[in-house]
C-alpha cells in the first residue's frame, strides 16, 4: 500500500489552503468574480459608514449659484437644480440605500425564516394556513406588492423597509420550509428526540442551522433586488422622502427634462445604483456555487 | 389528473379571494381617503358637504358591505367609478390593457430570442472567455434599474434623432406601432432575457453532467447531436417554467418602464391611481394583475406536465 501525500496533491490540484489569508486567497484564485462582488459591496459599506469623512460637501446644502453645476473641481459629478453636490449625495445615498436594502433583507429573512421552520416542523393546521397566505403574497410581482404596500403606509425611510421586507418573506419561507420538510426526517433529528430534547430546541439547534447554506445565497440575492425595489420605489415618489439623499429619487428629479440640459444628473445615480446591485449578484453568484455543489463544474 | 386539476383550480380561487380581502383592507386602513384629499386642497373642511360626497361614493359604509358591494358588482361586471375621472372603471381600463399587453408579449419575444441561444453557447462554452462575458453581461442585465435604463435610452434618442419617441397617440400602422414599441420592450426584456439566459446555462450544465449525455457521447454522437438534441430538450424544461412566471412578472417592470416612457397602459395608470387614491382602479387593476400571474402559474403547470412526461400529478 501506497501512502498518499495528501497535501502534494491538493497542492497540485491549487486546492491547498493554509490560514485565514491563505483562504482568502483561494476565494479570491476559485472565484475571481465573487471577489470582485465582495469588493464591490466593501467600497460601498465603507462608503456608507465613513459617509461624513469622505463627502467633500454637505448633501443637503442648496446653493443657487451652483444650479445644475456641470462636473468640475468642486463638484466631482456636478451639481443639482438646488445647487446641491452630486458626488456627496450620492456617498450619502449609498447610507440610505444600504440602511433600507439591509434592514428589509433582515426583517423580511427573519420573519419568512420563522414562518417556513414552523410551517415545515410543526405542519398540520398552521402549514396550511401559511401555505395559503403565501400563496396569496406570491400572486403579485414584488414590485407592484411594494408599490401597493408602500402607499398605504405613506412615505418614510421606516415605511419603505416595511413595505420591501413583506414581499420578500414568502420566497425565505418556501426555502426554509422545503429544508425542513426534508432534515426533520432525519436520523440525528429522530436521535435529538430520542435524547429527550425539547421539538422547540430541536428546531433550533439542530435544523435551522442546516438550512444556513441556502438562505445565504437567497439573502445576498434578496439584497440586491432590496436595493432595486427602494430605488424604484423612490423613483416613483412612494419611497425614501425629502431630504434622504436617495438615489432613485435623485434620478426622478432629474428624470426626461434633464436628459437633454444635465446627462450627468441621470448618469452618475444610476452607474451607483447599478454597481451596488451588481457586486451583490457577483458575490451572490459565487457563494451558490461554493455552497451548492452540485453547479461546481 | 383531473383531481389534481380541480384541486389546483380551487386553490387559485381561494388565492385571489384571499388577495381580493387583502387589498381591499389594505386601501381602507390608510389614513384619509379620498374625501379628505378632496377637501384638503381646498383648505377648509364643510363637514356636511364632506359627508355627502362620502355618502355619494359609499364610503360612510362599514368595511365589510362595501367589500360586499365590491364583490357583487366583480360578478356582474360592474367595478364601479374611478373617483378622479369619475368614468365606469371598466371604460378606463378597456383601451389601456392590449397597450400593456403587447409591450409584455414583446418584451417576452424579445427575452427568449436573446436569452435562450446566449444561454446555451454559455454553457457549452462553460470558463471560456465567452462564457465569462455573456455571464458578466447577464448579471448586468439583472443589476440595470429598468428605469434607468430606460432613461438611457431615452437619453440616446434625444442625443441621435433630437427627440423621444411619443406614445400617448395611436401609431399609424403597425410597422410603426411594432417600431415604437420595441424601444420600452427592449428596456423592460432586458432583465428577462438575462434571468432566462442564466437560467437556461446552469440548466444545460447540470443535464450535461447526467449519465445519459455519457452514454450518448460513449456511443459515438456529434457533439453537436449532444448539446441541441439531448441536452436542450432535457434543460428547457425549467426554462419553461420561468417564461411563463416571467409573462406575469413583467408587469412589475412594465410599472417603471411605462411611467419613464410616458405610455398609457394599464402599468403606469397603477402608479397613478395609487399616487391619486383612486381605490375603485387600484383595487380593480391590483386584483386583475393577480388573476393574471395565477393563471400563468397554471397554464405552466399544464405545460410542465405535457413536455416532461415523468411528472404524473398523482393524487
Amino acid at each position: 500500500m501506497t501512502d498518499i501525500d495528501h497535501r502534494a496533491e491538493l497542492v497540485r490540484a491549487g486546492a491547498f489552503v493554509e490560514g485565514r489569508w491563505g483562504a482568502l486567497l483561494f476565494f479570491i484564485r476559485r472565484y475571481p468574480l465573487g471577489a470582485a462582488g465582495a469588493a464591490i459591496m466593501i467600497v460601498f459599506l465603507l462608503a456608507a459608514i465613513f459617509a461624513n469623512f469622505i463627502a467633500p460637501l454637505d448633501p443637503l446644502q442648496t446653493k443657487a449659484s451652483a444650479s445644475l453645476a456641470a462636473p468640475d473641481a468642486t463638484h466631482l459629478l456636478g451639481a443639482d437644480k438646488m445647487g446641491r453636490d452630486m458626488f456627496s449625495r450620492i456617498i450619502y445615498g449609498a447610507r440610505v440605500s444600504l440602511i433600507v436594502a439591509v434592514t428589509s433583507t433582515l426583517l423580511g429573512g427573519i420573519i419568512g425564516v420563522l414562518l417556513g421552520l414552523m410551517s415545515g416542523y410543526l405542519l398540520g393546521w398552521f402549514d396550511l394556513l401559511t401555505q395559503r397566505l403565501i400563496d396569496i403574497m406570491q400572486a403579485l410581482p414584488l414590485l407592484v406588492m411594494a408599490l401597493v404596500m408602500a402607499a398605504t403606509l405613506g412615505p418614510s425611510i421606516e415605511n419603505t423597509i416595511i413595505a420591501i421586507a413583506i414581499p420578500l418573506v414568502p420566497h425565505a419561507a418556501r426555502v426554509v420550509r422545503s429544508s425542513t420538510l426534508s432534515l426533520r426526517e432525519m436520523p440525528f433529528i429522530e436521535a435529538a428526540r430520542a435524547g429527550g430534547m425539547r421539538e422547540m430546541r430541536i428546531a433550533i439547534r439542530h435544523i435551522l442551522p442546516n438550512t444556513l447554506a441556502p438562505l445565504i445565497v437567497l439573502f445576498t440575492a434578496q439584497l440586491g433586488s432590496a436595493i432595486l425595489v427602494e430605488a424604484s420605489l423612490s423613483f416613483l415618489g412612494l419611497g425614501v422622502p425629502e431630504p434622504h439623499p436617495s438615489w432613485g429619487r435623485m434620478l426622478s428629479e432629474s428624470a426626461a427634462e434633464y436628459v437633454r440640459s444635465a446627462p450627468w444628473l441621470v448618469i452618475f445615480p444610476g452607474i451607483a445604483i447599478s454597481l451596488a446591485v451588481f457586486g451583490t449578484n457577483l458575490l451572490g453568484d459565487a457563494l451558490r456555487d461554493m455552497l451548492d455543489p452540485r453547479q461546481r463544474s | 389528473m383531473s383531481t389534481y386539476l380541480v384541486r389546483r383550480f380551487f386553490l387559485m380561487l381561494l388565492t385571489l379571494l384571499g388577495m381580493s380581502v387583502i387589498i381591499f383592507v389594505m386601501l381602507r386602513l390608510v389614513p384619509g381617503n379620498i374625501a379628505d384629499i378632496m377637501f384638503d386642497s381646498a383648505g377648509f373642511v364643510d363637514p356636511a358637504a364632506k359627508a355627502r360626497i362620502e355618502a355619494e361614493l359609499g364610503l360612510n359604509l362599514p368595511i365589510p358591505v362595501q367589500y360586499a358591494h365590491w364583490m357583487g358588482g366583480l360578478l356582474t361586471g360592474d367595478l364601479g367609478i374611478s373617483y378622479v375621472s369619475e368614468m365606469p372603471t371598466v371604460d378606463e381600463l378597456a383601451p389601456r390593457i392590449p397597450i400593456t399587453a403587447k409591450l409584455a408579449a414583446l418584451a417576452l419575444f424579445f427575452s427568449v430570442l436573446f436569452g435562450l441561444p446566449l444561454g446555451v453557447i454559455s454553457a457549452v462554452k462553460q470558463d471560456t472567455a465567452l462564457d465569462y462575458a455573456l455571464r458578466v453581461v447577464s448579471l448586468s442585465g439583472l443589476s440595470l434599474p429598468s428605469f434607468w435604463l430606460a432613461l438611457l435610452i431615452l437619453m440616446a434618442f434625444v442625443t441621435y434623432f433630437g427627440a423621444i419617441p411619443i406614445y400617448t397617440e395611436p401609431p399609424a400602422n403597425l410597422w410603426d406601432e411594432l417600431l415604437l414599441y420595441s424601444v420600452p420592450a427592449a428596456a423592460v426584456g432586458f432583465r428577462s432575457s438575462a434571468l432566462i439566459m442564466r437560467l437556461t446555462r446552469s440548466s444545460m450544465l447540470e443535464v450535461l453532467r447526467q449519465d445519459y449525455i455519457r452514454t450518448a457521447r460513449s456511443k459515438g454522437a456529434s457533439e453537436n447531436a449532444i448539446n441541441y438534441h439531448h441536452a436542450l430538450k432535457n434543460a428547457v424544461l425549467p426554462v419553461v417554467t420561468i417564461i411563463g412566471i416571467e409573462a406575469a412578472f413583467l408587469i412589475g417592470g412594465l410599472v417603471i418602464t411605462e411611467t419613464v416612457f410616458n405610455i398609457p397602459g394599464v402599468a403606469h395608470f397603477l402608479v397613478e391611481a395609487i399616487l391619486k387614491r383612486d381605490y375603485p382602479i387600484v383595487q380593480n387593476l391590483v386584483m386583475l394583475i393577480a388573476v393574471v400571474v395565477v393563471v400563468c402559474n397554471f397554464i405552466v403547470d399544464l405545460t410542465y406536465a405535457a413536455l416532461d412526461p415523468r411528472i404524473k400529478y398523482a393524487d
